[in-house]
């Protein structure tokens, strides 16, 4: 869910632009650390796949459904500046070409939706990896975890900046409450989804999660009797 | 560019807002959203004033309204926070058909919809009169980092070739008898998503790769920053009217062996 323009006072409007520029000029940097010079590329298909992922709508009951936000995820897989750089951009365009969130607010946006869901997700998924046995078998778990902290830390970054820039005298206890109450929730959905998407990645290629990949040096070589199959797919579009 | 069609916003036209420069559109859009947007509540003939400028720029760009008002659906959960507002926000009461309400947060409620109302259909109208190319154009114009705009225009290169493979991955399923009803069919979704993640992260690689094996050194030549329509178009993937961007993306293996050999 996208904030529009208006929400918050332009001061605030502002100072989350100023806050998401300086998060994508950092994110320009050290990505290329992940990527390297694959990182105009990858780093494009990967929003590219982000935008996909908030189109798939997981169905709740009663005929309602809800979307993957995807923070916690894009940083498990592709690592966190690469998530925050591929988030940001999936934001600019919805609010350029699709006219979804506002302009006015899309420092808001990239600030709660993807600077906050990603980092606060990673950290935590950084910390359970660690106390976590070190196995990949391990890494969607410590994920799902990411993705469960990620939401409601993100909702209650949006209640203070409505505290600071929002255009209401609501009681900001009653709204921090019914917020991070909601969110809690939507983080149940988000590290299921998470949970099962990262597992069914890890078990097919571990190598290509980001957040796997120091379990994966610990790896000793099997050599079995029989050659496995050639691993390179060539899937035409 | 072949991305367009991914573009579903835009309406052909060749008015002067459709040939305005991105850039000055881009700037035009942020000032007006920002004045609108730190107009105070109350201030009820100016937001008449800002929407019959609005107006009046929409019917100098020649997109229909009809055109416009159904894509505003972006907008439905903040109108229904908007609509709650006067009855959750604290202050002074007063009485509305009966119903007692907030005075500040009536006047929150109205400049909450007046400014989301205003601030949407102007992105539309900037959506529905600029090419992606031309934006693409307009924000390196405007200082935005190089390489952003790369990974932006990859992301909307790409954005058909991802969305349509889910497009794909969903009638395969349902072809096979699924429905998605409740919570139970998650797996079945979630691992939809692991599969399209493998596909996409795959054909990022092919993608490179190709670049590569075309002279890729991690930059866009000069020449071609100049205009991002035909920045890749230089390294010859993914030309102007490539029917398929994805087809056009495998690797000569030797030359790209070589090229990754010499780095």
């Amino acid at each position: 869910m996208h904030v529009p323009n208006g929400f918050l006072d332009a001061p605030t409007s502002v100072a989350t632009g100023v806050v998401a520029t300086a998060a994508v000029g950092v994110a320009l940097v050290k990505a290329r650390k992940e990527l390297d010079d694959r990182t105009a590329p990858m780093a494009g298909l990967i929003a590219a796949f982000i935008f996909a992922v908030q189109m798939l709508n997981f169905p709740v009951g009663a005929g309602t459904s809800g979307h993957l936000m995807g923070g916690a995820l894009a940083a498990v897989l592709v690592g966190p500046w690469t998530a925050v750089l591929s988030t940001s951009v999936v934001f600019i365009v919805q609010a350029l070409l699709f006219a979804d969130g506002g302009i006015t607010a899309l420092g808001t946006n990239i600030v709660l939706m993807g600077l906050s869901t990603v980092l606060v997700g990673y950290l935590v998924f950084l910390g359970m990896r660690a106390v976590l046995p070190k196995r990949a078998s391990f890494v969607p778990l410590a994920a799902a975890l990411g993705a469960l902290v990620s939401v409601p830390v993100a909702s209650l970054v949006f209640v203070v900046l409505y505290a600071i820039g929002g255009n209401a005298d609501i009681d900001l206890a009653a709204l921090a409450t019914a917020m991070v109450g909601v969110h809690v929730l939507i983080g149940i959905g988000e590290a299921v989804i998470t949970y099962l998407a990262v597992a069914s990645i890890v078990s097919v290629r571990p190598d290509l999660v980001h957040g796997a990949r120091p379990l994966l040096e610990q790896r000793r070589l099997v050599i079995h009797d029989t050659a496995p199959a050639t691993s390179s797919q060539e899937t035409s579009a | 560019m072949g991305a367009d069609h991914g573009h579903t916003l835009h309406w052909h036209g060749h008015s002067p807002l459709h040939r305005a420069p991105a850039h000055l559109k881009v700037v035009g859009l942020v000032v007006f959203v920002l004045a609108v947007v730190a107009t105070p509540n109350h201030w009820y003939a100016a937001f008449a004033g800002w929407l019959a400028l609005l107006l009046g720029v929409i019917a100098v760009s020649g997109v229909p309204l009809r055109y416009l008002l159904p894509r505003m659906v972006a907008e439905v959960p903040f109108v229904v926070f908007a609509v709650l507002l006067p009855f959750i926000a604290q202050g002074e009461r007063v009485e509305v058909l009966g119903l007692s309400v907030s005075a500040s947060g009536l006047v929150a409620a109205f400049g909450l919809l007046a400014k989301g109302t205003i601030g949407v259909l102007a992105s539309l109208t900037l959506a529905a009169t600029t090419e992606t190319t031309a934006l693409l154009i307009g924000l390196q114009r405007l200082r935005v980092p190089a390489q952003l705009i790369q990974i932006m225009s990859f992301m909307v290169r790409y954005l058909d070739v991802v969305t349509s493979e889910l497009g794909r991955m969903r009638v395969a399923r349902e072809s096979r008898g699924f429905r998605a009803r409740d919570p139970r069919q998650w797996p079945v979704l979630a691992r939809t998503l692991g599969a399209l993640f493998i596909r996409t992260y795959e054909r990022g690689e092919r993608v490179h790769l190709a670049m590569l094996s075309r002279g890729y050194d991690g930059t866009i030549p000069e020449a071609a920053l100049a205009a991002p329509a035909r920045a890749h178009g230089s390294h010859g993937h993914a030309h102007h009217g490539a029917p398929q961007p994805g087809t056009s993306t495998q690797p000569h293996p030797g030359r790209a062996a070589r090229e990754v050999a010499a780095r």
